[in-house]
C-alpha cells in the first residue's frame, strides 16, 4: 500500500510522474486507456472553460469566479478513482472534477453566473452543491457517508477542501467524527500554498497537512498535487480502503494556484514571480501529455482536434448558460419550504404587486 | 391512555417514530448509553441499537453537520444539542446549509432534520443553561422553530416534526419538563406545525405566548378570571413560520393584545408580533399592544433569577394595562 509506504510525518510525498513526464515504472497505475484519456481531456478542457470563465468576468457576462488554473491534475485524479455510485462534496474551486463527475459545463457557468438553477444537480450524480463558507461541507461528507453505510450500500464520499480549511472547526470535527465510526470518506485537501493571501506555513506549524489524519487515527498521505497519476494512485487506494470498511484517508494534494484566488483578486500584492515561475515548470497537464506521447497515446493531431472541440464545447455551454432564462420572482420564493408557509404567500404577493407597480425595483 | 410527563411524552414520540420509519435516527451527546443527560432518549440504544442511536463525540457544529449530510442522504436524523446555550458552535450548520440546502440545490436535495434542545430559565441552573434564543433561529428563511408546552402537545408536535421535509429547531421548554403530567395517547398522534392553539376562549384581550411562559400566563388568567377579566389565551407553538391569521383573528374580536416572551425584549419576536398586529389589526385595537419580555441583561445566575424569570404578576399587571388603556 501507498499510503503505508510514505509516512508525512518523514515529509515523504507521492509522486509518480516528475515534472518533465518522466514515470516510475515500479508505481505506474494501471489505468484504462480511454480512462486515462479521459483524464487529459477533461483536464484540457477544464483549462480552457477556466480561461473562459474568467475572460467572461472581465467582460461583465459572469460574476465574481476563483480560478482554477494549475489545479487541474489535483482535481482529476482523485476523481478519477470514483464509481458512478460515490458522491463528490466540494467547495467552490473544483470545475475539473465537477466535469469529471459529470456535472455540465453549463451548469456550473449558470451558478457563477448567479443563478441558482447552476446548483441543481440530477440525483444520480450524487453531487452536492458548493460550500462557500471554508470547511462547513467536511461534516456533510462524513453525514453523507454515515446514511450510506447505514443502509449497507458501498458507495463512498470524496471530500474537497483547501489548505485553509486545515483550519477550521469543522475539517476537525468532520475528520473525527469520520474517524470514530469508519466511514467510506476520502478527503482531498488541495493544498495550493494559499488562503487568499496567507501562505501555507501561517495556516498551521505542522510540516504537512497529511499529518493532521495522525491526530484522527486514520492514514495520511502527501501526494504530489500536479501529478495526476499519483493522484489517481493514492485515491485508488483510499476509495477501496473506503469499500471495504476500513474507514476514511486523509490525501493532502500538494499543488499551487496559477491564478488569483478570485476574479475580485489580486495575487501580485502577496505573491512573488519567482514562484510563479518554479510552478510554471510543473505543469500537470504538460507533464501528463508527455507521458501519454511516450505509451503512444497522444500525439499532436490529436492534440488540435481536442483542443478544437474542447473549445467549441466551451462556447456551447456558454451559449447554454447565456439562454437559461432568469429567474422569476416565484422561483426565488418557492424552495424555501417544500409547501410554501401562508405567511410568505401573502409575502409573494405583495411583492409581486409593489414591484409592478414600481416598473421591477 | 397514559399519563406522562413532557420527558415521557417527547421519549415516546421518538420511540414510535422510530419504530414507524427506519430513517429515523437520533445522534448527539450522550443520547446512547447514558439516555441524554434529562433522559429524553432513556432506552432507544436497547431497543434500536448504536448504528440508530448513535453516541458522538463532544462537537456540536458536527452534529448537526453530519446529521445534514445524513439528511441529503435519505435519513431522518435528530440531532440532540445538549442545551440550548451550546448550540452556537453549530449556528454556521443550521444557517449556511440546513437552512438554504432546499432552496440553493433548487429542490434537488432537502435537509429533513430535527434539532432537539431543552431551553429557558427558572430552574436553577449552570451558567449557559439557562437561554431563550429562539428569535435568532426565526429570522432564518428555511427553517422552522417549534416549542411545546405541555406533554400532550411535545408528542404530537415532535412527531410532525419529525415527519417535515424541512430542518425544525424543537425547542423543549426544561422548566416543564416535569412539571406537569397529562393523558398522552399511545400510537399515532400528530399535532400540525404552523396552526396556533387556543387554550382559552375570551372577549376582552389575547394573550400571546408559547413553551415555558404557557405555566405562567395560565396562572395570571386564573386571578384574572377572579377579578371578572375574560382573557383570550393563544399558544403559538410554531414559532417560524407562525400562524399569524390566528393571532390576526383574536386581536380582531378581543381588540386588545399581550404578548409574553421569556427572551430579552430587543428584536424578540414580541416585537414581531406587535408589529404584525400593528399591520393586520390596527383599526379593531382598543390599546396599545403590550409587551411583557426578559430586560436586555445577560441572564443572571440562580440567586439572581427572581429579577429575569416572568411571572404571573407582571403578565397580570400588563393586562390590567390595556385594560384600562
Amino acid at each position: 500500500m501507498l499510503i503505508d509506504q510514505y509516512d508525512p510525518l518523514k515529509g515523504q510525498m507521492l509522486q509518480i510522474l516528475d515534472k518533465d513526464g518522466k514515470v516510475r515504472k515500479d508505481l505506474e497505475p494501471k489505468i484504462e486507456e480511454d480512462r486515462l484519456l479521459l483524464a487529459y481531456k477533461t483536464m484540457v478542457l477544464t483549462r480552457l472553460a477556466d480561461e473562459k470563465a474568467v475572460r467572461l468576468q472581465r467582460q461583465g457576462r459572469l460574476g465574481a469566479y476563483p480560478p482554477t488554473k494549475g489545479q487541474e491534475g489535483s482535481q482529476i485524479g482523485p476523481a478519477l478513482a470514483l464509481g458512478g455510485d460515490d458522491w463528490m462534496v466540494w467547495a467552490f474551486r473544483e470545475l475539473g472534477a465537477l466535469l469529471l463527475k459529470g456535472v455540465p459545463l453549463w451548469r456550473t457557468y449558470l451558478y457563477w453566473m448567479g443563478n441558482e438553477e447552476g446548483s441543481h444537480f440530477e440525483p444520480q450524480l450524487r453531487t452536492t452543491p458548493s460550500a462557500v463558507p471554508v470547511g462547513s461541507q467536511v461534516p456533510h461528507a462524513a453525514g453523507i457517508a454515515y446514511a450510506a453505510q447505514y443502509r449497507g450500500e458501498k458507495s463512498v464520499v470524496m471530500c474537497y477542501f483547501g489548505d485553509g480549511a486545515t483550519s477550521e472547526g469543522d475539517f476537525h470535527e468532520g475528520l473525527n467524527f469520520a474517524g470514530v465510526f469508519k466511514l467510506p470518506v476520502v478527503f482531498i485537501c488541495q493544498n495550493n500554498q494559499y488562503a487568499i493571501s496567507l501562505p501555507r506555513k501561517q495556516q498551521t506549524a505542522a510540516p504537512t497537512l497529511a499529518q493532521k489524519a495522525v491526530a484522527y487515527g486514520i492514514p495520511g498521505i502527501q501526494v504530489d498535487g500536479n501529478d495526476v497519476l499519483a493522484l489517481y494512485a493514492a485515491a485508488t487506494e483510499a476509495v477501496q480502503r473506503a469499500r471495504r470498511g476500513e474507514g476514511p484517508t486523509l490525501i493532502e494534494s500538494y499543488t499551487y494556484r496559477m491564478g488569483d484566488h478570485t476574479t475580485s483578486d489580486d495575487a501580485s500584492r502577496y505573491r512573488i514571480e519567482k514562484e510563479i515561475a518554479y510552478w510554471s515548470e510543473r505543469d500537470p497537464i504538460s507533464r501528463f501529455r508527455i507521458y501519454l506521447r511516450g505509451r503512444g497515446l497522444w500525439d499532436d493531431q490529436k492534440e488540435a482536434a481536442w483542443q478544437e472541440e474542447a473549445s467549441r464545447q466551451v462556447e456551447e455551454a456558454v451559449k447554454q448558460a447565456e439562454s437559461f432564462p432568469p429567474p422569476s420572482l416565484n422561483d426565488v420564493f418557492m424552495h424555501t419550504f417544500a409547501t410554501m408557509p401562508e405567511d410568505l404567500k401573502v409575502q409573494l404577493e405583495v411583492l409581486g404587486k409593489e414591484l409592478d407597480s414600481s416598473k421591477g425595483g | 391512555m397514559a399519563v406522562m410527563n413532557m420527558v415521557q411524552a417527547i421519549n415516546t414520540a421518538l420511540r414510535e417514530e422510530m419504530e414507524r420509519d427506519k430513517s429515523v435516527v437520533v445522534l448527539g451527546e450522550d443520547v446512547g448509553v447514558d439516555g441524554g443527560v434529562f433522559r429524553l432518549t432513556e432506552g432507544l440504544l436497547e431497543k434500536f441499537g448504536k448504528q440508530r442511536v448513535i453516541d458522538t463525540p463532544l462537537a456540536e457544529s458536527s452534529i448537526v453537520g453530519t446529521a445534514i449530510g445524513m439528511a441529503m442522504n435519505g435519513l431522518r436524523p435528530i440531532a440532540e444539542i445538549q442545551f440550548m446555550g451550546f448550540i452556537y458552535p453549530a449556528f454556521n450548520q443550521l444557517v449556511s446549509h440546513a437552512a438554504r440546502m432546499r432552496n440553493r440545490s433548487r429542490g434537488g436535495l432537502s435537509v429533513p432534520l430535527v434539532i432537539r434542545t431543552p431551553y429557558g430559565a427558572g430552574v436553577k441552573a449552570l451558567e449557559h443553561h439557562s437561554e431563550s434564543t429562539e428569535a435568532l433561529f426565526c429570522q432564518i428563511p428555511g427553517l422552522k422553530v417549534v416549542v411545546p408546552s405541555t406533554p400532550l402537545e411535545a408528542k404530537g408536535l415532535l412527531a410532525s416534526a419529525i415527519r417535515d421535509p424541512d430542518p425544525v429547531i424543537f425547542l423543549e421548554p426544561t422548566r416543564s419538563y416535569r412539571l406537569l403530567k397529562e393523558e398522552v395517547p399511545e400510537g399515532e398522534y400528530l399535532v400540525p406545525l404552523s396552526r396556533a392553539r387556543k387554550v382559552r376562549e375570551g372577549s376582552d384581550v389575547t394573550i400571546i405566548g408559547w413553551g415555558a411562559m404557557m405555566p405562567q400566563i395560565q396562572k395570571a388568567v386564573d386571578e384574572l378570571v377572579k377579578r371578572g377579566r375574560d382573557p383570550e389565551v393563544l399558544d403559538m407553538r410554531t414559532l417560524a413560520p407562525m400562524d399569524y391569521s390566528a393571532i390576526m383573528g383574536s386581536v380582531k374580536r378581543t381588540g386588545r393584545a399581550v404578548v409574553v416572551q421569556e427572551a430579552p425584549k430587543n428584536c424578540g419576536l414580541a416585537a414581531e408580533i406587535s408589529a404584525r398586529i400593528g399591520e393586520g389589526a390596527l383599526l379593531s385595537l382598543l390599546a396599545p399592544v403590550e409587551r411583557v419580555t426578559a430586560p436586555d441583561i445577560t441572564i443572571p445566575l440562580p440567586k439572581a433569577e427572581n429579577y429575569y424569570y416572568i411571572g404571573p404578576a407582571r403578565i397580570e399587571g400588563a393586562v390590567e394595562r390595556v385594560m384600562s388603556f
